[in-house]
Protein backbone atom coordinates (compact mmCIF):
# COMPACT_ATOMS: atom_id res chain seq x y z
CA UNK A 1 0.00 0.00 0.00
CA UNK A 2 1.20 3.81 -0.58
CA UNK A 3 0.54 6.08 1.88
CA UNK A 4 1.39 10.35 2.32
CA UNK A 5 2.57 11.51 5.42
CA UNK A 6 2.45 14.36 7.21
CA UNK A 7 5.17 14.16 10.34
CA UNK A 8 5.74 16.83 12.58
CA UNK A 9 9.56 17.36 12.28
CA UNK A 10 11.59 19.80 14.87
CA UNK A 11 15.50 19.90 14.88
CA UNK A 12 15.94 20.65 18.86
CA UNK A 13 13.61 21.54 22.09
CA UNK A 14 13.78 25.35 20.50
CA UNK A 15 13.05 25.06 16.92
CA UNK A 16 10.08 26.15 15.74
CA UNK A 17 8.98 22.85 14.13
CA UNK A 18 6.85 22.44 10.83
CA UNK A 19 5.10 19.11 9.49
CA UNK A 20 6.78 17.89 6.55
CA UNK A 21 5.19 15.47 3.94
CA UNK A 22 6.65 12.41 2.64
CA UNK A 23 5.37 9.11 0.17
CA UNK A 24 5.91 5.76 1.37
CA UNK A 25 5.26 3.37 -1.32
CA UNK A 26 4.57 -0.60 -1.41
CA UNK A 27 4.17 -0.77 2.57
CA UNK A 28 2.91 -4.38 2.86
CA UNK A 29 -0.35 -4.13 5.24
CA UNK A 30 1.60 -6.40 7.96
CA UNK A 31 3.86 -3.76 8.53
CA UNK A 32 3.90 -2.42 11.90
CA UNK A 33 3.35 1.43 12.01
CA UNK A 34 7.41 1.86 13.55
CA UNK A 35 8.29 -1.02 11.34
CA UNK A 36 6.31 2.13 8.38
CA UNK A 37 8.33 4.46 10.11
CA UNK A 38 11.81 2.45 10.20
CA UNK A 39 11.36 2.21 6.17
CA UNK A 40 10.73 5.88 5.59
CA UNK A 41 14.02 6.33 7.68
CA UNK A 42 16.05 3.72 5.60
CA UNK A 43 15.19 6.03 2.78
CA UNK A 44 16.16 9.32 4.72
CA UNK A 45 19.31 7.95 6.12
CA UNK A 46 20.02 6.79 1.92
CA UNK A 47 19.33 10.02 0.81
CA UNK A 48 21.40 11.51 3.04
CA UNK A 49 18.40 13.50 5.20
CA UNK A 50 18.01 13.09 8.85
CA UNK A 51 16.34 10.39 10.16
CA UNK A 52 12.62 11.08 12.04
CA UNK A 53 13.16 10.66 15.75
CA UNK A 54 10.94 8.72 17.75
CA UNK A 55 10.72 6.77 20.80
CA UNK A 56 10.49 2.95 20.63
CA UNK A 57 11.59 0.10 22.94
CA UNK A 58 10.03 -2.85 23.17
CA UNK A 59 7.68 -3.04 20.75
CA UNK A 60 5.71 -5.18 22.57
CA UNK A 61 3.01 -2.98 23.96
CA UNK A 62 4.48 -3.28 27.13
CA UNK A 63 7.02 -0.77 28.14
CA UNK A 64 5.11 2.70 27.59
CA UNK A 65 8.36 4.24 24.92
CA UNK A 66 5.87 4.78 21.64
CA UNK A 67 4.17 7.66 22.13
CA UNK A 68 2.75 8.96 18.37
CA UNK A 69 -0.45 11.19 18.00
CA UNK A 70 -1.51 9.23 14.85
CA UNK A 71 -4.54 10.90 12.44
CA UNK A 72 -6.16 12.57 16.10
CA UNK A 73 -5.54 9.60 18.11
CA UNK A 74 -2.83 8.90 20.95
CA UNK A 75 -1.26 5.37 19.35
CA UNK A 76 -3.03 5.88 16.80
CA UNK A 77 -7.29 5.25 16.06
CA UNK A 78 -7.00 1.14 17.14
CA UNK A 79 -8.76 0.82 20.74
CA UNK A 80 -6.66 -0.57 23.36
CA UNK A 81 -3.37 -0.22 21.52
CA UNK A 82 -0.18 1.21 21.62
CA UNK A 83 1.49 2.06 18.35
CA UNK A 84 3.94 -0.38 18.43
CA UNK A 85 1.09 -2.81 18.50
CA UNK A 86 -0.97 -0.82 15.54
CA UNK A 87 -0.30 -2.45 11.92
CA UNK A 88 -0.65 -1.02 8.34
CA UNK A 89 -3.70 -2.67 7.67
CA UNK A 90 -5.46 -0.30 9.65
CA UNK A 91 -5.10 2.02 7.30
CA UNK A 92 -6.65 2.94 3.69
CA UNK A 93 -4.40 2.53 0.73
CA UNK A 94 -3.73 5.85 -0.53
CA UNK A 95 -4.73 7.66 3.11
CA UNK A 96 -2.43 10.81 4.40
CA UNK A 97 -1.26 10.09 7.84
CA UNK A 98 -1.20 13.12 10.07
CA UNK A 99 1.63 12.08 13.06
CA UNK A 100 2.19 14.39 15.94
CA UNK A 101 4.20 14.35 19.14
CA UNK A 102 2.06 14.26 22.52
CA UNK A 103 1.28 18.14 22.85
CA UNK A 104 1.52 19.02 26.82
CA UNK A 105 3.47 22.02 28.46
CA UNK A 106 4.60 19.39 30.72
CA UNK A 107 5.95 17.03 27.99
CA UNK A 108 8.35 19.34 25.81
CA UNK A 109 9.41 18.73 22.37
CA UNK A 110 12.83 17.54 22.53
CA UNK A 111 13.17 15.94 18.54
CA UNK A 112 10.44 15.55 15.92
CA UNK A 113 8.14 13.09 17.66
CA UNK A 114 10.24 12.11 21.00
CA UNK A 115 9.21 14.26 23.82
CA UNK A 116 10.68 14.23 27.77
CA UNK A 117 7.72 12.37 29.36
CA UNK A 118 10.33 13.04 32.64
CA UNK A 119 6.97 14.90 34.43
CA UNK A 120 6.20 11.45 35.04
CA UNK A 121 9.10 10.55 36.78
CA UNK A 122 9.28 13.33 39.14
CA UNK A 123 5.66 12.42 40.10
CA UNK A 124 6.50 9.41 41.25
CA UNK A 125 9.75 10.28 42.80
CA UNK A 126 7.43 12.08 44.74
CA UNK A 127 4.97 9.72 46.84
CA UNK A 128 4.65 6.76 44.23
CA UNK A 129 6.08 4.24 46.07
CA UNK A 130 6.11 2.54 49.41
CA UNK A 131 9.09 2.58 52.03
CA UNK A 132 9.86 -0.95 53.32
CA UNK A 133 11.60 -2.43 56.17
CA UNK A 134 14.10 -4.70 53.77
CA UNK A 135 14.77 -8.12 55.38
CA UNK A 136 13.55 -11.88 54.71
CA UNK A 137 10.80 -12.27 51.39
CA UNK A 138 7.84 -12.76 53.44
CA UNK A 139 5.16 -15.82 52.95
CA UNK A 140 3.31 -15.53 49.52
CA UNK A 141 0.63 -15.76 51.83
CA UNK A 142 1.56 -13.83 54.91
CA UNK A 143 -0.74 -10.55 54.08
CA UNK A 144 -3.65 -11.69 52.78
CA UNK A 145 -5.27 -9.80 50.36
CA UNK A 146 -9.11 -9.68 49.27
CA UNK A 147 -9.22 -11.35 45.67
CA UNK A 148 -11.18 -8.49 44.47
CA UNK A 149 -8.50 -5.85 45.50
CA UNK A 150 -5.97 -7.64 44.10
CA UNK A 151 -7.17 -7.71 40.95
CA UNK A 152 -8.55 -3.82 40.78
CA UNK A 153 -4.22 -3.26 41.89
CA UNK A 154 -3.20 -5.52 39.09
CA UNK A 155 -5.57 -3.52 36.71
CA UNK A 156 -4.23 -0.50 37.94
CA UNK A 157 -0.36 -0.88 37.98
CA UNK A 158 -0.64 -1.92 34.04
CA UNK A 159 -0.35 1.21 33.48
CA UNK A 160 3.03 1.82 31.18
CA UNK A 161 3.11 5.03 31.81
CA UNK A 162 3.47 6.29 28.25
CA UNK A 163 1.15 9.63 28.56
CA UNK A 164 -1.67 8.86 26.14
CA UNK A 165 -3.96 9.92 28.90
CA UNK A 166 -2.17 13.08 28.92
CA UNK A 167 -1.59 13.26 25.33
CA UNK A 168 -5.58 12.61 24.72
CA UNK A 169 -7.00 15.13 27.35
CA UNK A 170 -8.13 18.17 26.08
CA UNK A 171 -6.99 19.72 28.91
CA UNK A 172 -3.45 17.96 29.17
CA UNK A 173 -4.57 16.41 32.65
CA UNK A 174 -2.43 13.47 33.95
CA UNK A 175 -5.57 12.51 36.60
CA UNK A 176 -5.68 9.07 34.84
CA UNK A 177 -2.07 8.18 35.46
CA UNK A 178 -1.62 9.85 38.55
CA UNK A 179 -5.05 7.79 39.39
CA UNK A 180 -3.50 4.63 38.62
CA UNK A 181 -0.64 4.91 40.56
CA UNK A 182 -2.17 6.27 43.69
CA UNK A 183 -4.74 3.28 43.46
CA UNK A 184 -2.20 0.39 42.86
CA UNK A 185 -0.83 1.21 45.78
CA UNK A 186 -4.04 2.26 47.86
CA UNK A 187 -5.65 -1.15 47.47
CA UNK A 188 -3.01 -3.25 49.24
CA UNK A 189 -2.02 -3.24 52.83
CA UNK A 190 1.15 -2.30 52.12
CA UNK A 191 0.39 1.06 50.50
CA UNK A 192 -2.24 2.01 53.23
CA UNK A 193 0.40 2.95 55.72
CA UNK A 194 1.69 5.76 53.70
CA UNK A 195 -1.79 6.53 51.57
CA UNK A 196 -2.88 9.70 52.72
CA UNK A 197 0.92 11.44 52.57
CA UNK A 198 0.85 9.98 48.61
CA UNK A 199 -2.29 10.96 47.34
CA UNK A 200 -1.37 14.59 48.36
CA UNK A 201 1.93 14.67 47.62
CA UNK A 202 1.70 13.33 43.75
CA UNK A 203 -1.20 15.71 43.56
CA UNK A 204 0.29 18.59 44.28
CA UNK A 205 3.56 17.45 42.47
CA UNK A 206 1.02 17.13 39.13
CA UNK A 207 -0.42 20.53 39.52
CA UNK A 208 3.01 21.91 40.00
CA UNK A 209 4.15 20.33 36.59
CA UNK A 210 1.63 21.94 34.95
CA UNK A 211 -0.71 19.65 33.83
CA UNK A 212 -4.57 20.46 33.37
CA UNK A 213 -7.21 19.89 35.29
CA UNK A 214 -9.62 16.95 35.10
CA UNK A 215 -12.86 18.22 33.80
CA UNK A 216 -14.25 14.00 33.23
CA UNK A 217 -14.46 13.99 29.64
CA UNK A 218 -13.45 10.61 29.88
CA UNK A 219 -11.31 11.04 26.83
CA UNK A 220 -8.14 9.15 28.63
CA UNK A 221 -10.38 6.06 29.80
CA UNK A 222 -11.25 5.84 25.61
CA UNK A 223 -8.00 6.31 24.26
CA UNK A 224 -5.93 4.52 26.91
CA UNK A 225 -3.41 1.40 25.38
CA UNK A 226 -4.14 -0.17 28.85
CA UNK A 227 -7.67 0.46 29.14
CA UNK A 228 -7.11 2.14 32.75
CA UNK A 229 -10.56 2.59 33.91
CA UNK A 230 -11.55 6.42 35.22
CA UNK A 231 -13.02 4.70 38.67
CA UNK A 232 -9.22 5.10 39.83
CA UNK A 233 -9.58 8.82 39.16
CA UNK A 234 -12.55 8.43 41.42
CA UNK A 235 -10.75 6.34 44.05
CA UNK A 236 -7.73 8.99 43.91
CA UNK A 237 -10.60 12.11 44.82
CA UNK A 238 -12.09 9.80 47.23
CA UNK A 239 -8.43 9.12 48.70
CA UNK A 240 -7.71 13.20 48.39
CA UNK A 241 -10.89 14.20 50.00
CA UNK A 242 -10.25 11.62 53.09
CA UNK A 243 -6.53 12.47 53.46
CA UNK A 244 -7.49 16.17 53.22
CA UNK A 245 -10.30 15.73 55.79
CA UNK A 246 -7.65 13.87 58.28
CA UNK B 1 3.29 32.11 35.90
CA UNK B 2 4.21 29.45 39.27
CA UNK B 3 1.23 26.67 38.59
CA UNK B 4 1.73 26.30 42.17
CA UNK B 5 -1.61 26.58 43.28
CA UNK B 6 -3.12 28.14 46.15
CA UNK B 7 -5.58 25.28 46.14
CA UNK B 8 -4.63 21.96 44.45
CA UNK B 9 -6.52 21.37 41.44
CA UNK B 10 -8.67 18.44 43.10
CA UNK B 11 -9.59 20.71 45.95
CA UNK B 12 -10.70 23.38 43.13
CA UNK B 13 -12.77 20.79 41.08
CA UNK B 14 -14.04 19.63 44.58
CA UNK B 15 -15.76 22.67 45.61
CA UNK B 16 -16.57 23.32 41.59
CA UNK B 17 -18.88 20.21 41.53
CA UNK B 18 -20.43 20.86 45.73
CA UNK B 19 -21.31 24.46 44.00
CA UNK B 20 -22.58 22.62 41.11
CA UNK B 21 -24.96 19.91 43.25
CA UNK B 22 -26.48 23.21 45.40
CA UNK B 23 -27.00 24.74 41.91
CA UNK B 24 -28.81 22.00 40.64
CA UNK B 25 -30.76 21.44 43.72
CA UNK B 26 -31.96 25.47 43.51
CA UNK B 27 -33.16 24.53 39.75
CA UNK B 28 -35.40 22.03 40.93
CA UNK B 29 -36.54 24.40 43.55
CA UNK B 30 -37.02 27.46 41.06
CA UNK B 31 -39.00 24.76 38.25
CA UNK B 32 -41.37 23.66 41.17
CA UNK B 33 -42.31 27.51 41.45
CA UNK B 34 -42.37 28.28 37.80
CA UNK B 35 -44.47 25.61 37.12
CA UNK B 36 -46.95 27.14 39.44
CA UNK B 37 -47.74 29.40 36.85
CA UNK B 38 -49.09 26.36 34.36
CA UNK B 39 -51.92 26.31 37.02
CA UNK B 40 -53.04 29.51 37.78
CA UNK B 41 -51.57 32.72 38.80
CA UNK B 42 -52.74 33.06 42.19
CA UNK B 43 -50.59 29.84 42.98
CA UNK B 44 -47.34 31.69 41.37
CA UNK B 45 -47.86 34.93 43.40
CA UNK B 46 -48.46 33.31 45.75
CA UNK B 47 -45.31 31.33 45.28
CA UNK B 48 -43.32 34.68 45.01
CA UNK B 49 -44.89 36.04 47.48
CA UNK B 50 -43.31 33.82 49.83
CA UNK B 51 -39.66 33.19 48.12
CA UNK B 52 -39.93 37.37 48.41
CA UNK B 53 -40.87 37.66 52.34
CA UNK B 54 -39.68 34.14 53.68
CA UNK B 55 -36.78 35.07 56.15
CA UNK B 56 -34.98 32.06 55.63
CA UNK B 57 -34.87 31.99 52.32
CA UNK B 58 -34.58 36.16 52.34
CA UNK B 59 -31.16 35.20 53.73
CA UNK B 60 -30.51 32.02 51.92
CA UNK B 61 -30.73 33.57 48.53
CA UNK B 62 -27.41 35.26 49.03
CA UNK B 63 -25.53 31.88 49.84
CA UNK B 64 -27.10 31.05 46.29
CA UNK B 65 -25.36 33.93 44.52
CA UNK B 66 -22.23 32.94 46.82
CA UNK B 67 -22.70 29.51 45.48
CA UNK B 68 -23.27 30.76 41.87
CA UNK B 69 -20.27 33.16 42.18
CA UNK B 70 -17.79 30.25 43.50
CA UNK B 71 -18.87 28.10 40.53
CA UNK B 72 -18.24 30.30 38.29
CA UNK B 73 -14.75 31.57 39.76
CA UNK B 74 -13.68 28.56 39.68
CA UNK B 75 -14.88 27.27 36.17
CA UNK B 76 -12.86 30.33 34.83
CA UNK B 77 -9.79 29.72 37.25
CA UNK B 78 -9.71 25.56 35.51
CA UNK B 79 -10.52 26.51 32.62
CA UNK B 80 -7.41 29.32 31.91
CA UNK B 81 -5.01 26.88 33.93
CA UNK B 82 -6.05 24.15 31.02
CA UNK B 83 -5.81 26.48 28.34
CA UNK B 84 -2.33 27.05 29.35
CA UNK B 85 -1.17 23.14 30.24
CA UNK B 86 -1.05 23.30 26.21
CA UNK B 87 0.24 25.85 24.58
CA UNK B 88 0.66 23.89 21.42
CA UNK B 89 -2.50 22.31 20.12
CA UNK B 90 -2.55 19.30 17.45
CA UNK B 91 -3.28 19.49 13.78
CA UNK B 92 -5.96 16.80 13.75
CA UNK B 93 -7.27 15.77 16.79
CA UNK B 94 -10.18 13.09 16.97
CA UNK B 95 -13.75 14.44 19.17
CA UNK B 96 -12.44 11.72 21.75
CA UNK B 97 -14.43 12.98 24.73
CA UNK B 98 -16.81 10.17 25.83
CA UNK B 99 -18.97 12.95 27.46
CA UNK B 100 -20.45 14.63 24.67
CA UNK B 101 -21.16 18.54 26.33
CA UNK B 102 -17.71 18.20 28.74
CA UNK B 103 -16.22 19.82 25.53
CA UNK B 104 -18.27 22.75 25.99
CA UNK B 105 -18.75 23.70 29.28
CA UNK B 106 -16.86 26.55 29.65
CA UNK B 107 -19.08 28.04 26.68
CA UNK B 108 -22.21 27.25 27.96
CA UNK B 109 -21.85 28.25 31.32
CA UNK B 110 -20.51 31.82 29.72
CA UNK B 111 -23.69 31.85 28.12
CA UNK B 112 -25.82 30.24 30.90
CA UNK B 113 -23.75 33.65 33.13
CA UNK B 114 -24.37 36.20 30.77
CA UNK B 115 -28.55 35.04 30.26
CA UNK B 116 -28.13 34.69 34.62
CA UNK B 117 -27.53 38.84 34.61
CA UNK B 118 -30.49 39.54 32.09
CA UNK B 119 -32.89 36.88 34.04
CA UNK B 120 -31.89 38.97 37.27
CA UNK B 121 -32.49 42.20 35.66
CA UNK B 122 -35.96 40.84 34.16
CA UNK B 123 -37.45 40.07 37.25
CA UNK B 124 -35.04 39.73 40.89
CA UNK B 125 -33.81 43.71 39.95
CA UNK B 126 -37.30 45.13 39.17
CA UNK B 127 -38.33 43.28 42.48
CA UNK B 128 -35.69 45.31 44.40
CA UNK B 129 -36.46 48.38 42.84
CA UNK B 130 -32.76 48.20 40.87
CA UNK B 131 -34.33 48.29 37.55
CA UNK B 132 -37.84 48.59 35.63
CA UNK B 133 -41.18 50.08 36.70
CA UNK B 134 -42.06 48.10 39.51
CA UNK B 135 -43.64 44.83 39.56
CA UNK B 136 -47.44 45.11 37.84
CA UNK B 137 -50.11 44.84 41.20
CA UNK B 138 -53.18 42.58 41.67
CA UNK B 139 -56.82 44.03 41.67
CA UNK B 140 -56.00 43.94 45.72
CA UNK B 141 -52.62 45.84 45.61
CA UNK B 142 -50.49 42.73 46.03
CA UNK B 143 -47.29 42.53 43.71
CA UNK B 144 -48.30 40.85 40.28
CA UNK B 145 -45.66 38.44 39.26
CA UNK B 146 -47.36 36.54 36.72
CA UNK B 147 -48.54 39.21 35.01
CA UNK B 148 -44.79 40.37 34.81
CA UNK B 149 -43.31 37.09 33.80
CA UNK B 150 -46.91 36.67 31.29
CA UNK B 151 -45.99 40.22 29.32
CA UNK B 152 -41.92 38.91 28.75
CA UNK B 153 -43.46 35.78 27.67
CA UNK B 154 -45.73 37.67 25.54
CA UNK B 155 -42.46 38.52 22.80
CA UNK B 156 -41.53 35.94 20.71
CA UNK B 157 -38.11 36.97 20.14
CA UNK B 158 -37.66 36.63 24.44
CA UNK B 159 -39.27 33.21 24.10
CA UNK B 160 -37.01 32.07 21.40
CA UNK B 161 -33.82 33.15 23.71
CA UNK B 162 -35.07 32.40 26.69
CA UNK B 163 -35.75 28.82 24.76
CA UNK B 164 -32.27 28.53 23.40
CA UNK B 165 -30.76 29.39 26.71
CA UNK B 166 -32.29 26.42 28.45
CA UNK B 167 -31.30 24.39 26.07
CA UNK B 168 -27.90 25.10 26.41
CA UNK B 169 -28.36 25.04 30.39
CA UNK B 170 -29.67 21.39 29.34
CA UNK B 171 -26.23 20.44 27.44
CA UNK B 172 -24.50 22.09 30.88
CA UNK B 173 -26.34 19.84 33.09
CA UNK B 174 -25.68 16.81 31.17
CA UNK B 175 -22.57 16.93 31.82
CA UNK B 176 -22.28 18.20 35.05
CA UNK B 177 -24.67 16.05 37.11
CA UNK B 178 -23.10 13.30 36.38
CA UNK B 179 -19.61 14.60 36.34
CA UNK B 180 -20.03 16.06 40.09
CA UNK B 181 -20.47 12.52 41.53
CA UNK B 182 -17.20 11.48 39.61
CA UNK B 183 -15.19 14.50 41.33
CA UNK B 184 -16.40 13.53 44.56
CA UNK B 185 -15.19 10.24 44.09
CA UNK B 186 -18.55 8.62 44.07
CA UNK B 187 -18.53 6.12 41.11
CA UNK B 188 -18.81 2.55 41.33
CA UNK B 189 -19.44 -0.09 38.76
CA UNK B 190 -22.49 -1.18 40.76
CA UNK B 191 -24.33 2.41 40.75
CA UNK B 192 -22.25 4.93 38.16
CA UNK B 193 -24.56 3.24 35.00
CA UNK B 194 -27.50 4.97 37.19
CA UNK B 195 -26.12 8.11 37.61
CA UNK B 196 -25.32 9.00 34.21
CA UNK B 197 -29.31 7.95 33.44
CA UNK B 198 -30.41 10.13 36.39
CA UNK B 199 -27.79 12.72 34.90
CA UNK B 200 -29.15 12.48 31.55
CA UNK B 201 -33.03 12.10 32.57
CA UNK B 202 -32.55 15.03 35.09
CA UNK B 203 -30.87 17.60 32.31
CA UNK B 204 -33.80 16.47 29.89
CA UNK B 205 -36.93 17.52 32.54
CA UNK B 206 -35.40 20.61 33.91
CA UNK B 207 -34.74 22.17 30.40
CA UNK B 208 -37.89 20.68 28.70
CA UNK B 209 -39.83 21.38 32.46
CA UNK B 210 -38.25 25.23 31.86
CA UNK B 211 -38.82 25.23 28.41
CA UNK B 212 -42.63 24.55 28.30
CA UNK B 213 -43.56 27.48 30.92
CA UNK B 214 -42.48 30.37 28.17
CA UNK B 215 -43.87 28.15 25.66
CA UNK B 216 -47.42 27.33 26.75
CA UNK B 217 -48.08 31.19 27.93
CA UNK B 218 -46.80 32.66 24.06
CA UNK B 219 -49.36 30.46 22.34
CA UNK B 220 -51.65 30.82 25.20
CA UNK B 221 -52.08 27.40 26.22
CA UNK B 222 -52.02 28.67 29.89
Amino acid sequence: MDLKLKIWRQASPTDKGQFVDYDVLDISPDTSFLEMIDILNDKLVEKGDDPVAFDHDCREGICGMCSMFINGHPHGPEAATTTCQLHMRKFKDGETIVIEPWRAKPFPVIKDLIVDRSAFDLIIQEAGYISVSTGGTPDANAVPIKRENAELAMDAAACIGCGACVAACKNASAMLFVSAKVSQFALLPQGKVEAKKRVKEMVAKMDELGFGNCTNTYACEAECPKEISITNIARMNRQFIGAKLG
Amino acid sequence: MSNKPYYSSVTKKIIMSLMGLFLVTFLVVHLTLNSFLLFSNNLFNAGAHFMGTNAFIQVFQWVLFAGFAIHIFYGIVLQIQNWMSRPKGYKKRASMEQSAFSRYMIYTGLLIFIFLIIHLGNFFFVKMGWAGNGIPLTSNGEENMAQLVRSLFQHGGYVTFYVIMFLLMGFHLDHAFQSAFQTLGLNHKTYWGFIKGLSRVYAIVVTLGFVIIPLFVYFKIV
